[in-house]
């Protein structure tokens, strides 16, 4: 554990990503392989369940220091993360236990020891190595109440310094992140092991156990060794490939004729496997989503073996796509009853083909795994559809359909060259994505609270209002789009202008303007405003602009009636499907 | 009841029966100054009261102000109270302003620090009935590690970088953070390192001469701009130096000259929160203040035998709330500038 909170500290303290790299490559070629598997899931952002809520990590943390809970929400606030507020509070707690019979010193009981009963076994978790805390101390707290938690929580905090004490109370809450791309996660293996990144990056794909076993298979410097066999692991899924942003038209790109053109759906990017007699459904966070939607693994089930086919879980129905906003009641649903299913119904978009009888196609040019794309699914059911190319004369003929994309309800066109391999992570010139411009409002500054992480301690999470009549109404939240000396800028304003605290939120004087924008829009129960936008992001600062000349919420509902047409309502007498 | 010996009007904290301010934020007829920061040391007012150790500093912020300096426990009386400085240990001359009444004696603490600075007096515990304390640090979240922990932090990363022949820029406050790191510095290195020369940016080297001139130990040092003479922008005359700039100089051009391979390192109280570093985009944070940490804001407050605190800076309502928890009389002080976030 010590080893691996270096390692930890090594990459979180530096911005350098060549230092970071050096820091894993140094890591992966010294650690134990039993702790080096676990230190690569965690690396590549792989959690463990929550273990421990975060009410009691908290509870505990102000028994152990004697802090008022107000303190501790104060500190909280500062910080903003809960692992490292409670082991900035926590560290060294246990160290200078008050003499019995002495009373307390005026101030409270900062230094207060744990009751003797859970102090003792603590000593030298520091030495204790990473993959016994995780499989032989978090894993067996699992299914304990909290009060049986306690005493091993404890007891292990009073052995670790702060950068230990850090990451078992990530672990412990299940949200270590490490402030690692994937990226260089996988340059780093790569240079331990003496493969090319693009096969690393395939090894590393799809559902694995932190075994040794595992992370042998990893390091091996055999390229063919590994890969070519997808017997090894059967649902494993291919790295996706993705476009990068088109700035300004399409002009420069030579000749419609070159290029394959595409809708852009509005779904859930992801892989569809068929192997080996099953069927896996990879969302591109490489979660295993097939149980969520149920009729594309049944449908899947008619494809050939050995297939693997890119696309868009896509909500759609009589041959249209469905706003987003009904996918969304699907996903991160596993109970899938019939209303589900009749509500939202979903088909898989293919528009690649990746592996064909067990081969893999990727290195073919776009125009043959098109015509093989289009051979596998000439049969295919409707559920697993192929996403029809665009024929146009010219670039303008294109930007007129774009421009059709809103009442479509996708998000505009792919544009990707016929000659075009199917690579590993985003490489810019082959696959464009031409998106339709944002939604644009102006909307008042209403409420803000701290933000997390780098934002910690900062203002930086605010809520936006339009006017309704005299009065303001919340539309949306947004965090992003503004550079730090606007962040810092508001928030001295922010702290000089607050009319109301409500905890953590300060209601702020409606002075300032913001042009937002967003991608969708659409009615919703569960907001007090009726109306929900998604992606909702600070363009500019308008201060320019006075309050009084913000949006109206009806200018907000004559976008939400201009949005794509709603389909069937819902079955009455029901709940909000939420 | 008699009016309070110290209260806040226009132009700062106030005290009428001695007819002077401490720390004013406008010009005020006399000004009571604790020490050279800027936020508490501001030009135009008649006449300055500091400590001797301060007028030199002070001097160089302020231009030719009329100054009369007080050593450290001197008595004297203005209207109708007793005025003396005692150490506050927070930089060079930086002191607690001791009012004495007719029926109370009140001690507003300015700026300190308990921690061990070889570059100031140590900070002087003054009895007292109404302590008015920053809070700068006012959270629980804030304990600082042994100072001469920290100088070995500073000097480890400064020899790795040496080794890997890359310049280390360690960004700190021009007044009292530069010299608190050198005087460490010069402590804490081996006897071939105290050959090397530290290069200091202008607004640093400006203020070492009243450091040297109260004897504060240091390694040699050079501005820089000087030392490297006509040649600009040669970026080999840095590698493995150790450069002290403020915060200010971070992203300026001033740093190219350092190469774009420089580690920049960032030593204030502010590193201690993981957001804070991160979000400076600095290599290190080094978790080096001038102020004191929560342990010894209580302590401190605890030792003054203080019954009433008045907190002011920073986490103001942290300290008074908590305070006022455990028994304790508090109120909150504003500022000039009614903001929570303070310069370190």
């Amino acid at each position: 554990m010590k080893r691996f909170a270096e390692l930890y500290e090594a990459i979180d303290s530096t911005t350098s990503t060549n230092r970071k790299v050096e820091a894993m490559v140094a890591y992966f070629r010294e650690a134990d392989p039993r702790d080096a598997a676990w230190a690569l899931y965690f690396l590549t952002g792989q959690k463990l369940k929550r273990l421990v809520p975060a009410r009691s990590l908290a509870r505990w943390t102000l028994e152990l220091t004697g802090l008022p809970e107000w303190l501790f929400g104060e500190s909280y606030d500062a910080v903003g993360d809960l692992a490292e507020t409670i082991s900035l509070l926590a560290e060294g707690a246990e160290l200078t236990p008050r003499p019995p019979g002495t009373p307390a010193p005026v101030q409270g009981g900062l230094f207060e020891s744990p009751p003797a009963e859970e102090a003792g076994p603590g000593s030298n978790t520091g030495a204790v190595p990473l993959h016994v805390w995780v499989e032989q101390r978090l894993e067996r707290l699992r299914g304990l109440s909290p009060e049986q938690q306690r005493g091993p929580v404890l007891s292990w905090w009073a052995g670790l310094d702060r950068a230990q004490l850090f990451l078992v109370v990530k672990l412990l809450t299940g949200s270590l992140r490490v402030g690692v791309s994937r990226t260089l996660v996988v340059r780093a293996l790569a240079e331990v092991a003496a493969v090319p990144a693009a096969v690393m990056e395939h090894r590393l794909m799809g559902n694995w156990r932190a075994t040794p076993e595992f992370l042998r298979g990893v390091l091996a410097a055999d390229v063919h060794g590994d890969e070519s066999a997808p017997a090894t692991d059967l649902s494993r899924p291919y790295p996706f490939f993705l476009a990068s942003q088109l700035e300004g038209g399409p002009e420069t790109l030579g000749e419609p004729r070159d290029w394959q053109i595409e809708w852009k759906w509005d779904g859930i990017r992801a892989q569809l496997i068929r192997r080996g007699g099953s069927v896996f459904l990879w969302s591109r966070g490489e979660e295993l989503i097939s149980d969520r939607f149920p009729e594309i693994a049944d449908a899947a089930a008619r494809l050939p073996d050995g297939v693997a086919l890119d696309g868009e879980v896509l909500a759609f129905r009589d041959d249209r796509a469905l706003p987003f906003a009904r996918l969304q009641r699907r996903i991160g649903r596993t109970n899938i009853t019939g209303r589900a299913l009749r509500e939202a119904p979903v088909v898989f978009m293919a528009y690649d083909v990746l592996e064909q009888g067990g081969e893999d196609v990727r290195a073919r040019p776009l125009s043959e795994r098109r015509a093989i794309l289009e051979s596998l699914l000439a049969a295919a059911s409707p559920r697993v559809r192929i996403s029809p190319t665009i024929e146009v004369p010219d670039w303008p003929a294109a930007a007129r359909l774009r421009a059709e994309s809103r009442a479509r309800a996708v998000e505009g066109l792919m544009l990707k060259k016929l000659d075009s391999l199917y690579g590993v992570g985003r490489r810019r010139g082959d696959w464009w994505k031409w998106k339709i411009d944002p939604y644009c409002i102006d909307a008042v500054l209403v409420y803000a609270q701290p933000g997390h992480g780098r934002r910690a301690g900062l203002l930086t999470d605010y809520t936006f209002a339009v006017w309704d009549g005299p009065a303001l109404s919340p539309i949306a939240k947004a965090y992003s789009g503004l550079d730090q000396g606007e962040i810092e800028e508001l928030d001295r304003w922010i702290r000089q202008h607050t009319v109301e605290r409500f905890g953590p939120v300060r209601s702020v004087e409606p002075i300032h303007v913001f042009e937002l924008h967003f991608e969708a829009i659409s009615a919703s129960p569960r907001h007090r405003s009726g109306i929900a936008v998604r992606f909702p992001r600070i363009a500019r600062w308008r201060k320019d602009k006075p309050a009084a000349e913000a949006d109206t919420m009806d200018s907000i509902r004559r976008l939400l009636s201009a949005a794509p047409p709603p389909d069937s309502p819902d079955p009455p007498g029901e709940d909000d499907p939420g | 009841m008699p009016p309070p010996l110290l209260a806040t009007d226009e132009r700062g904290l106030a005290c009428a029966a001695g007819r002077f301010h401490i720390d004013p934020w406008r010009p005020a007829p006399i000004a009571v100054i604790t020490h050279a920061h800027a936020d508490h040391a501001r030009a135009g007012s008649g006449l300055y009261y500091c400590a001797a150790s301060c007028a030199g500093l002070l001097r160089r912020r302020l231009g030719p102000v009329n100054i009369q300096p007080l050593a450290f426990g001197e008595r004297v009386k203005l209207g109708g109270v007793w005025v003396s400085l005692h150490p506050a240990g927070h930089v060079l001359g930086s002191a607690q302003a001791r009012i004495e009444g007719a029926d109370e004696v009140w001690v507003v603490s300015g700026d300190y620090k308990r921690a061990r600075d070889d570059s100031c007096e140590s900070f002087e515990v003054v009895a007292c009935d109404v302590f008015i304390s920053e809070a700068t640090f006012a959270l629980p979240i804030y304990r600082w590690d042994e100072p001469g922990q920290l100088i070995e932090q500073v000097l480890s990363w400064w020899r790795a970088n040496r080794e890997r022949n890359i310049a280390s820029v360690l960004m700190g406050y021009s007044l009292g953070k530069a010299q608190r790191i050198l005087a460490g510095l010069w402590r804490a290195m081996a006897p071939a390192e105290r050959e090397l020369t530290i290069h200091l940016h202008g607004a640093v080297d400006a203020l070492m001469e009243p450091y040297r001139a109260a004897g504060i130990a240091m390694p040699t040092t050079a501005k820089v701009g000087e030392a490297e003479g006509k040649r600009r922008a040669d970026a080999d005359q840095f590698r493995g130096a150790l450069v002290i700039a403020p915060p200010s100089a971070a992203g300026s051009p001033w740093m190219r000259r350092f190469g774009a391979d420089a580690e920049i390192g960032f030593a204030s109280g502010w590193m201690r929160v993981r957001g804070a570093r991160r979000r400076g985009g600095y290599d290190r944070g080094f978790v080096i203040s001038d102020h004191a940490d929560w342990p010894d804001l209580l302590r401190t407050i605890r030792e003054s035998g203080a019954r009433r605190v008045l907190a002011t800076h920073g986490s103001s309502g942290v300290l008074a709330r908590y305070l006022n928890e455990q028994g304790l009389e508090t109120g909150e002080l504003g500022t000039a500038f009614g903001g929570e976030g303070e310069e370190d």
